[in-house]
C-alpha cells in the first residue's frame, strides 16, 4: 500500500504535474465562467460539478489526497445535489427565457478586474519563504492525529455548527401549521 | 506556487462576478461555492509550499468545507422558504430587508 502511494506520487512528479495543472486550471476557469454566465441555471449547476471535480484534481496535485476525497464526497456528492434539488423545486426548467443576470454586469466586470489587478500586483511584489521540505509522506495519518489532538476543540465545535445548521434547515423549511 | 495563487485569484474573481450579477438566489449560492473553493486552493497551496511540516492549511481547508456545507444547507432552506412565500427567487424582488 505504501509502495503504491510512493509510486503514485512519483507518477505525478514535477515533470508531469505542469501540463496536468494547466489542463485542470483551464477546465476550472472555463467551467467557472460557465457557472456564472449561463442562462440556464441547471446547466450552470452541471458546470459547477465539473469545476469542483477539477479542484479535487488540483488538491491531488498538491498532495492533499484526503482533501480531494472530501471535496468529491461533500461538494460533488452532497452540495451539488442539494443545489440541483433546489433548482428543480423552485424554478421551471424551461426558464431560459428569464434573464439570469441583472444590470450590474459592467460593474461586476470592473470590480473583478480591479480585484485581479490588485491581487496580481501584490503577488508580483511579494516574496514567499518557500520551504525546501516536502509534505510528510503519510499525509492522512498525520492529518487524523492532528485532528484528534491539537485541533480537537475546533473539530468538536464544527460538529456543533453542523448540528445547528441541520436543525436550522429543518426548522426553516418546515411547513407552517402542519 | 505562484500559479496556484493566480488560479485561486481568478476563480475568486469569477465567484465575485457571479455574486454581483446573478439574479437567481441559487446562482448566487453557486458562485459562493466557487469563492470557497478558491480560498481552499490558497490554503492548501500555502500548506504545501511554505509550512509543509504542519498540515495546518489542510485542516483549515477541511473546516472551510464543513462550514461551506452548513452554509449551503441553510441558504437553500431559506431559498425554498422564499419561493414558498414569494413564488420566485429573484433577489431583485426580495427587498423586504432593505433598510
Amino acid at each position: 500500500m505504501d509502495a503504491l502511494g510512493t509510486m503514485f506520487s512519483d507518477l505525478i512528479s514535477d515533470l508531469t504535474a505542469q501540463p496536468v495543472f494547466y489542463l485542470l486550471s483551464f477546465v476550472i476557469i472555463l467551467s467557472g465562467l460557465m457557472v456564472v454566465t449561463l442562462k440556464n441555471i441547471f446547466h450552470a449547476a452541471i458546470f459547477l460539478i465539473l469545476t469542483l471535480f477539477s479542484v479535487a484534481g488540483i488538491y491531488i496535485l498538491l498532495h492533499a489526497e484526503f482533501l480531494a476525497a472530501v471535496q468529491v464526497l461533500i461538494y460533488v456528492g452532497a452540495v451539488s445535489i442539494l443545489m440541483i434539488f433546489a433548482i428543480m423545486l423552485t424554478s421551471e426548467l424551461g426558464s431560459q427565457r428569464i434573464r439570469q443576470s441583472n444590470e450590474q454586469v459592467l460593474v461586476g466586470i470592473f470590480v473583478c478586474a480591479g480585484f485581479l489587478i490588485a491581487v496580481f500586483g501584490s503577488l508580483q511584489n511579494s516574496v514567499w519563504r518557500v520551504s525546501p521540505d516536502a509534505l510528510p509522506g503519510n499525509n492522512i495519518l498525520t492529518l487524523g492525529k492532528l485532528l484528534m489532538t491539537d485541533f480537537v476543540l475546533p473539530f468538536e465545535v464544527v460538529s456543533i455548527v453542523l448540528l445547528a445548521a441541520l436543525i436550522g434547515a429543518v426548522v426553516l423549511a418546515r411547513q407552517e401549521g402542519s | 506556487m505562484y500559479q496556484y495563487l493566480a488560479l485561486a485569484a481568478i476563480l475568486f474573481a469569477i465567484g465575485v462576478f457571479g455574486v454581483l450579477t446573478r439574479r437567481n438566489a441559487i446562482g448566487i449560492l453557486m458562485s459562493l461555492e466557487l469563492m470557497f473553493n478558491a480560498a481552499n486552493i490558497n490554503l492548501v497551496a500555502f500548506n504545501k509550499f511554505i509550512t509543509p511540516d504542519g498540515l495546518t492549511g489542510q485542516i483549515f481547508a477541511i473546516f472551510v468545507v464543513v462550514v461551506a456545507a452548513a452554509e449551503a444547507v441553510v441558504g437553500l432552506a431559506i431559498v425554498l422558504l422564499l419561493y414558498r412565500n414569494w413564488k420566485g427567487i429573484d433577489v431583485d424582488h426580495i427587498n423586504i430587508m432593505k433598510w
